[in-house]
């Protein structure tokens, strides 16, 4: 595969995974020559549109027909080629959810799923296009991974990984730019939990875009209130580490959660679910608490539900002093 | 004689209330950053002669039970909803600037409920003209006498519901709905009939039983005398495919696929303002 033109991912800038993702595909069209991209008339908004470009003849454009979308892609796979299908978040999990459920998931259809506009940026849309449950209708179907990058680095990794894993996978992409965390080369371990900070006295498990923030939470943390906090990132939510929620369990007793997505069925309740199961610990979950989002500044609305980095700062305090422990 | 004398002062009022409802469409979104002006822009026209003549609506009880009902089916296109219900009075023009932010009563996509006069959530293409074929199966079983109004955007054709609502509107005999479909050929990708050919779009809907007229979309007179045919025609629901231009009225936004879902920057706000205003007689 050639990358030698790759666009540079240094720490600290940003950039939009929706972008990183449509420059990735490009150059796996190279490396796969059975690779397919479908898109429902967002190709301009999910950056597909760069593949296209390169390979008008393995582009198929559905229109707005996301359901349909998702069963042709099922019906390519049929035949050997290796569909990856990308629309909204919203649109592919819940309008085409029977599609994706029964004719890719359960034959368990060699068919990449891209739920771009991911959560709450949506660039103002408002409800209708913020997909606050796409992790947990994705984690409850059967043979379905999902896969939920924290930058531009893993959004890459991740996106190349997808490639190699065989049979369907969900991948989770944000509009927003992204700041890197990651060296360049970082790879992508599916399936594998991540320690990116480490800190004796609290912990918070995070993934996607919420990570890069966790991270600044965590820096914030020490520097000013000496509270040292473990971030634990969590590229996949399905299938999940438990050896590491486990073990993040043993270490603290109690583990923060932050995911750009509803409380119910996502990150918290698979986290939540582990330890209540294997080894019990309190799970603060920090999320949308089962609301639709309104329109707005992306930054205005993670503050609205509780989500900027000054909040994760104040949760984690209130669980770092004992705080909210029931006696 | 009389009567073709008032329909023309009617079709004058409407074509300068259309220039308003333009220039707050470019204002309010310019004012967001953010928003669709194109599509927002190509059903100004059909938007103003509903809201400015047809609709039997009453600004100060938003809630009238006999009321006409519409649904805006293609919701991104929303600045258009919004600008005809504050310029008609359901809400002071000012709240306009509060499209998109915080908390306003003006969302990205409208909800029902949040603002006056808004009485389906929209913005998952397909999902409003369901709703107005539900809407009007309540005034048949409540023999209500209110019509029921909806546009759709062409793009939205492509959704497998639109066909599904069609269907049903025909097999409860729904004369009591009008669909106006918006036909200005692009979507978010590019050139409608080449994202997904719809045509022959009028062999459709007949086929789906439904009454087809087809019109100029941005000839005022032919919008209104088809608005009127439609809410008097019996038998069948009706749908009016007007052909229009994306962007209509703002020279430089005109038929530009890049103009779907972009905010006019101080510049170009100028520009567009200018050009309405010219246009103004
Ligand atoms: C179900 C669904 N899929 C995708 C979108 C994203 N989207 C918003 S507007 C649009 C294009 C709409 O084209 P058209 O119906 O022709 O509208 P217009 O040209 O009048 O703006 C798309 C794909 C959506 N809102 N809903
Ligand atoms: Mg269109």
């Amino acid at each position: 595969m050639s990358t030698a033109n790759r666009r540079r991912l240094s720490i600290g800038e940003a950039f939009a995974p929706r972008l990183i993702f449509g420059e990735t595909l490009v150059e796996l069209g190279e490396a796969y020559p059975r690779l397919v991209v479908l898109d429902a008339d967002v190709g301009a908004s999910t950056q597909t549109a760069l593949f296209r470009d390169a390979y008008p003849n393995r582009f198929y454009q559905i229109g707005i027909a996301e359901a349909n979308m998702v069963g042709i892609a099922a019906g390519l796979s049929t035949q050997g080629w290796i569909p990856f299908v990308s629309t909204f978040a919203i649109f592919l999990t819940k309008r085409a959810g029977d599609q994706v459920r029964n004719t890719i998931a359960y034959p368990r259809a060699n068919v990449k799923l891209n739920g771009a506009y991911g959560g709450l940026p949506t660039g103002r849309a408002g409800a209708s296009h913020s997909s606050i449950e796409d992790i947990a209708v994705m984690r409850a179907v059967p043979h379905m991974p999902v896969i939920v990058p924290a930058d531009p680095v893993e959004t890459r990794a991740a996106v190349e990984a997808v490639m190699r894993i065989p049979g369907p996978v969900y991948l989770r992409t944000v509009r927003c730019p992204v700041p890197v965390i990651f060296g360049e080369h970082e790879p992508f371990e599916f399936g594998k939990a991540k320690l990116i900070h480490d800190g004796d006295d609290a912990v918070i498990i995070s993934t996607g875009m919420m990570t890069p923030k966790a991270l600044q939470a965590a820096g914030k943390l020490g520097k000013q209130y000496g509270i040292r906090t473990a971030v634990i990132h969590m590229g996949t939510v399905k299938p999940l580490d438990i050896e590491a929620v486990i073990a993040a369990s043993e270490r603290y007793g109690h583990i923060l959660t932050v995911e750009n997505h509803s409380v119910i069925g996502g990150l918290g309740d698979a986290v939540a679910a582990a330890v209540s199961e294997h080894a019990p610990c309190r799970v603060t979950k920090l999320g949308f608490q089962d609301v639709f989002l309104e329109s707005g500044d992306d930054e205005a609305l993670f503050s609205r539900y509780g989500m900027n980095v000054d909040q994760i700062v104040e949760r984690v305090r209130e669980i770092a002093q004992g705080k909210g422990r029931r006696e | 004689m009389e009567q073709q004398r008032t329909i023309q002062k009617r079709v004058r009022y409407l074509e300068e209330k259309a220039k308003e409802v333009r220039v707050e469409i470019v204002k309010m979104i310019h004012e967001a950053q953010s928003g669709h002006p194109g599509g927002s822009l190509s059903a100004a026209d059909i938007m103003t002669a509903l809201y400015f003549d047809i609709l039997r609506i009453d600004p100060n009880k938003p809630e009238w039970p006999d009321r006409d009902r519409f649904v805006l089916s293609k919701g991104h296109a929303c600045p258009v909803w919004y600008a005809c219900l504050a310029l008609k009075g359901f809400f002071p023009i000012e709240t306009l600037k509060t499209l998109r932010k915080f908390e306003s009563k003006l969302q990205g996509h409208p909800i029902a409920g949040k603002a006056e006069g808004i009485d389906a959530s929209v913005g998952s293409l397909g999902i409003g003209f369901s709703q107005a074929v539900g809407m009007a199966i309540e005034a048949k079983m409540t023999r209500s006498k209110y019509m029921v109004y909806t546009v759709l955007g062409d793009g939205e054709t492509n959704e497998g519901i639109v066909w599904e609502a069609a269907a049903s509107a025909h097999k409860y005999h729904l004369d009591n709905l009008v669909a106006v479909l918006d036909r200005n050929n692009l979507q978010n990708d590019g050139i409608a009939e080449q994202i997904m050919p719809m045509e022959p779009l009028d062999e459709k809907f007949k086929a789906f039983n439904w009454h087809v007229i087809q019109i100029n979309g941005h000839n005022m007179a032919d919008v209104v005398d088809a608005l009127m045919k439609a809410r008097d025609y019996s038998g069948k629901p009706v749908i009016i495919i007007a052909n229009t231009v994306k962007g209509k009225g703002v020279s430089y936004m005109e038929n530009v696929r890049g103009w779907h879902g972009k905010p006019p920057n101080d510049e170009q706000l100028a520009i567009a303002l200018e050009d309405l205003k010219g246009s103004l007689k």
